[in-house]
């Protein structure tokens, strides 16, 4: 009923112009109302995620704060994070939420990035997986079938080639796998979309949207899956995916062909862009000029969140089953997962300038 | 039939219908503010939908994306600003019709026609949900692209007497709607180092700049209210209902078009209306009143709008792939409500689909009532003097397109854009031709290369892709010929009198000149710079290019050669007011975007409209109100400026 009435409230307030303002509830350091950048527009996967976090802020950081949605798209969440990065205010009362597209233009060098990390810290990071599947008539039944796909010309439905599909690739030619992408999907979603009409032979998707949509598939025998990207522990090893126990790893399948642990410049590139794309793959930044017992009682606060289990119980749907990563550890792994060397830097952009046709 | 009743009981409780009514308010406020549309809408409803029962919730977003093309007429028809960009088709007849004092005529007739393509739509859905999948995959990229080019075939119908303008002004608008990323390549074209071109234009700051702000201009530079003959407003109402009934076909036949397209992902609501609109001019036998008032271009794309928004969801329900942008945030809505999308939606969930669709039903039945009910008051604007209303359109206006990307790149484009406009507007080219080929651009390119690599050489002998073109030629290419064969043959006999015979006098104005040389020069600046870049990213703007500097010198040599009547050209008025435009476009932005609303419109209406005090100071002080209390609510931030922060210290000390 208290939802009714609120949703009155708004509708009337909308209509009859009344100004509406939060109760102002005032509290030694932390701010009434935290202002929260999503760089994305409203709808998307960030932004989801974002509006299903808020309220678990507002219950846990002990001044009960009004958490308010800012979706600024544009750029691929570049143009939010550059205003971000200018103007945020160090009082705890602005953060920021990041994916996978605000990490990778920053590691490679775009022109329009304008932030930096050394003036943000993380106060969670969410990890993602994905799995990697491909179309039942290709005579292959799993990973172990994997040689048979040599020779075969492999259509990928890709966003770009510096999208979120960039490790993948990478792994794709470790592989051996003749994939040919078509780049210009508007979304994962489409290239899925894609598969299902059969124009893709091979497919990619992160663990929501394969829980989703292509459990079904597999299931009706409309889709194979290969292997997954696996998740990153605590150590920093890459071990098989918990939501998904069954299927090996990349790097069990690499094995498995070559004989041996994948290594070299190729698997470094992989890793990074693995670490930042999938393993950090939703982050909270907050100014590092905020007060320190303000950003402790953030964390301690997210803290807490992970332990509820009304949360750990949502969360499984909405991201899957992985545990999020908060506090010094996740400070440290960002940084070091973001920091791209300048022989790495070389050999990207000259990878994807080979075989893309790339300018970085 | 008993999930669809059980259905249809669980949202007659009073629940469910308080919120779905909750749901069409807003829906009806943000659609009828220009340029806020289904995502602002939505993003207020998310808040509340965490943890909400899901059919209810689903019940409210329902409520909210159903009615957004019901509401945007308001400023379509009155305005002559396109509320959306799926009722950009309305303006083209919608406001000749209000500036006939018909405006409630147009109003009425549109919010019927809206009723009946909703619930046309929804009756599509609740069928074609069922057997969609199947057909849904059938439509591949290379399907895909054949539909752009069944959307860009309209643009024949479209260009009047003259193809050439047309064709000029399509590649022109495929040229402009390649700005910024190549899909098949990622790499960045005409971005003249611009962030703000890096993610393209935004289609609202195109639509604005290409209708609005001309048609604004023009009506400052008469001065008189819209309305410019006078009309009995009850009579209007009336007629609107009975010119639905007289073209039913019409309405039927754009209904199901509209649900039907919605239902293909990849296309979006934007062009369906074009579509519709060039059915109506198809199938008329006197076509010379469209875009000038004809009550069937009003008709057509708005029973086709709100089809378009109920077909759209079979894709986001079945392949979590939005339709639409509010579809996109109707499936945002959906994973809060803890709802995947996919087969379960017609298995297990089948129940919430079938209430997803009665919310559909009745919210575009409410919808319309609601808007039936204020037409007659808010049909009364029509009649104000212009320059009084000039403010509150222009801020309107810049609010709308600074919901684009908010920054002061969409002032300064939405100013470019309307200088095009205005010389277009001025040297009567096909507007419409424009605004195709720029919302179809991306499409035709993304497809185009898409199918070449999934399919190789042999896409076009895939049996859609045949049918498609046989369509296109049968329904789109065909008809505006054979009917201007209909008409050379007619006009060499006698006129019978009622036949306008204005089109017969050929004319040219300085600013068709003008217009060639932006058009030449700009062909040949975006030939040079994307010449050294890699083939895909190439391969498309040069193919616009192509057309716009072949339209342009075919167009060149008819001037020359043919005898054309020199008419004078009003271009210079015109851009005295662009320019002043840009003056304050920049104000707003720079000295803050509340405090410039306040001091430009009192000092207009003082110095210019001549109001008095009172009158001026009301009007400004409730503009800055209005958009305060929008501010608060939609989480909206103004460009700061220099003066706003203090404005907002005071109020936020106030309140």
């Amino acid at each position: 009923m208290k939802k009714i009435l609120n949703l009155v409230c708004a509708s009337a307030l909308s209509i009859s112009c009344v100004l509406a303002l939060p109760a102002q509830a005032k509290e030694a350091d932390v701010p009434s109302t935290i202002n929260w950048t999503v760089p994305f527009g409203v709808g998307g996967g960030t932004d989801v995620w974002a509006r299903f976090i808020a309220p678990y802020l507002t219950k846990y950081i002990p001044s009960n704060p009004t958490v308010v949605i800012r979706n600024q798209p544009g750029g691929g969440s570049i143009t939010g994070a550059n205003l971000f990065y200018k103007r945020a205010k160090d009082d705890g009362s602005t953060m920021l939420a990041t994916s996978a597209s605000t990490l990778f233009p920053y590691m490679l060098g775009d022109k329009r990035v304008r932030y930096n990390f050394d003036k943000w810290v993380p106060l969670m990071a969410s990890p993602t997986g994905g799995v990697v599947y491909v179309q039942p008539g290709l005579g292959v039944k799993s990973a172990a079938d994997i040689d048979k796909l040599d020779g075969m010309t492999l259509p990928f439905g890709s966003q770009g080639p510096t999208r979120l599909e960039l490790p993948v690739l990478i792994a794709f030619e470790m592989l051996g796998l003749d994939v040919k992408p078509v780049f210009g999907m508007k979304s994962r979603g489409a290239g899925r979309l894609a598969f299902e009409r059969g124009e893709a032979k091979i497919d990619f998707q992160t663990t929501s949207a394969y829980l989703n949509s292509v459990v079904d598939l597999v299931n009706n025998d409309k889709a194979i899956p290969l292997f997954s990207l696996g998740v990153m522990n605590k150590e920093g090893k890459v071990v098989r995916d918990p939501a998904f126990p069954d299927l090996p790893t990349f790097q069990e399948v690499y094995a498995q062909k070559f004989g041996k642990q994948p290594s070299g410049i190729e698997y470094s590139a992989y890793s990074k862009f693995f670490a930042a794309g999938f393993a950090f793959q939703k982050m909270i930044f907050i100014p590092s000029d905020t007060p320190t017992n303000v950003i402790n009682e953030y964390r301690n606060a997210v803290q807490t969140m992970l332990k509820d289990p009304k949360f750990i119980e949502d969360a499984a749907v909405q991201v899957g089953p992985y545990q999020s990563i908060v506090g010094i550890d996740a400070a440290q792994h960002i940084q070091e997962a973001l920091t791209v060397s300048p022989e790495l830097y070389t050999w990207i952009s000259g990878w994807l300038k080979k075989k893309f046709d790339y300018t970085l | 039939m008993a999930v669809l009743l059980s259905a249809l009981d669980q949202i007659l409780s009073l629940t469910h219908l308080v919120y779905l009514v909750g749901g069409v308010l807003v829906g009806l406020v943000v659609g009828i503010i220009p340029g806020l549309g289904g995502i602002a809408g939505m993003s207020l409803l998310l808040p509340f939908l965490y943890g909400m029962e899901p059919s209810v919730g689903l019940g409210m977003l329902m409520g909210l994306v159903a009615v957004i093309p019901t509401g945007d007429t308001f400023t379509s028809v009155l305005m002559g600003i396109p509320g959306s960009s799926s009722s950009q088709a309305t303006v083209m007849d919608g406001f000749p019709l209000a500036k006939k004092g018909q405006a409630a005529r147009a109003l009425s007739a549109a919010f019927l026609c809206s009723m009946i393509g909703g619930v046309v739509g929804a009756i599509v859905l609740s069928v074609f949900i069922l057997v969609a999948r199947p057909v849904v995959l059938a439509f591949s990229s290379a399907e895909l692209f054949m539909l752009t080019l069944l959307g860009l075939s309209v643009v024949a119908a479209l260009s009047g007497g003259n193809l050439f303008k047309g064709l000029a002004a399509c590649g022109f608008g495929l040229l402009i709607g390649s700005v910024g990323s190549a899909p098949a390549t990622g790499e960045f074209r005409f971005t003249l180092g611009i962030d703000y071109l890096y993610d393209g234009i935004p289609l609202v700051v195109v639509g604005l700049g290409i209708f609005a702000l001309p048609e604004i201009i023009s009506l400052l530079v008469q001065n008189k209210a819209i309305a410019s003959t006078p009309n009995k407003l009850g009579h209007g109402l009336k007629q609107g209902f009975k010119d639905v009934f007289a073209n039913l076909p019409l309405v039927g036949k754009s209904s199901v078009f509209g649900s039907l397209i919605g239902a293909i992902p990849g296309l979006g609501g934007s062009v369906v209306d074009w579509m519709t609109y060039s059915f109506a001019m198809n199938g008329s036998k006197d076509t010379s009143q469209f875009g000038k008032g004809d009550i069937r271009g009003v008709i057509a794309p708005e029973s086709a709008n709100n089809a378009c928004a109920s077909g759209s969801m079979i894709p986001t329900l079945l392949f979590g792939i939005p339709g639409s942008g509010s579809a996109a945030v109707f499936l945002g809505g959906m994973l809060l409500l803890g709802l995947q999308p996919g087969v379960s939606m017609i298995t297990t969930n089948l129940d919430l689909t079938y209430t997803i669709i009665w919310s559909l039903a009745l919210a575009n039945i409410l919808g319309a009532i609601f808007c039936i009910a204020f037409t007659r008051p808010i049909s009364l604007l029509t009649y104000v003097k212009f320059s009084i209303l000039a403010p509150i359109i222009l801020t309107l206006i810049l609010f709308a397109a600074y919901q684009a990307t908010r920054s002061l790149g969409d002032f300064m484009v939405l100013g470019v854009i309307a200088t095009i406009g205005v010389m277009m507007k001025g040297a009567n080219w096909p507007r419409p031709a424009f605004l195709i080929g720029f919302v179809l651009s991306s499409g035709a390119e993304n497809y185009f290369f898409q199918s070449i690599q999934f399919y190789g050489s042999s896409w076009f002998l895939r049996p859609g892709v045949i049918a498609l073109a046989a369509l296109i030629v049968l329904g789109f290419v065909l008809p505006p010929m054979l009917k201007k064969r209909r008409a050379a043959k007619a006009s060499t006999q006698p006129k019978t009198g009622l036949e306008p015979d204005e089109p017969s006098v050929k004319t040219v104005s300085a600013t068709d000149w003008v217009l060639l040389a932006v058009l030449g020069a700009s062909g040949l600046y975006a030939l040079v710079d994307v010449w050294n870049m890699s083939t895909l990213t190439k391969a498309f703007p040069i193919i616009s290019i192509a057309i716009v500097l072949f339209s342009v010198a075919m167009l060149i040599v008819k001037f020359i050669r043919e005898k054309h009547q020199r008419v004078a050209s009003n271009l210079r008025t015109d851009l005295v007011y662009i320019v002043g435009f840009f003056m304050i476009a920049y104000g707003y932005y720079t000295l803050g975007f509340v405090t410039t609303t306040f001091v430009f419109s009192f000092l207009f209406l003082r110095y210019l409209a001549k109001a008095t005090y009172l009158k001026s100071s009301t009007i400004a002080v409730c503009l800055v109100i209005f958009l305060v209390v929008l501010g608060r609510i939609m989480n909206i931030e103004y460009p700061e400026g220099y003066f706003d922060p203090y404005f907002f210290d005071v109020v936020n000390r106030l309140f």
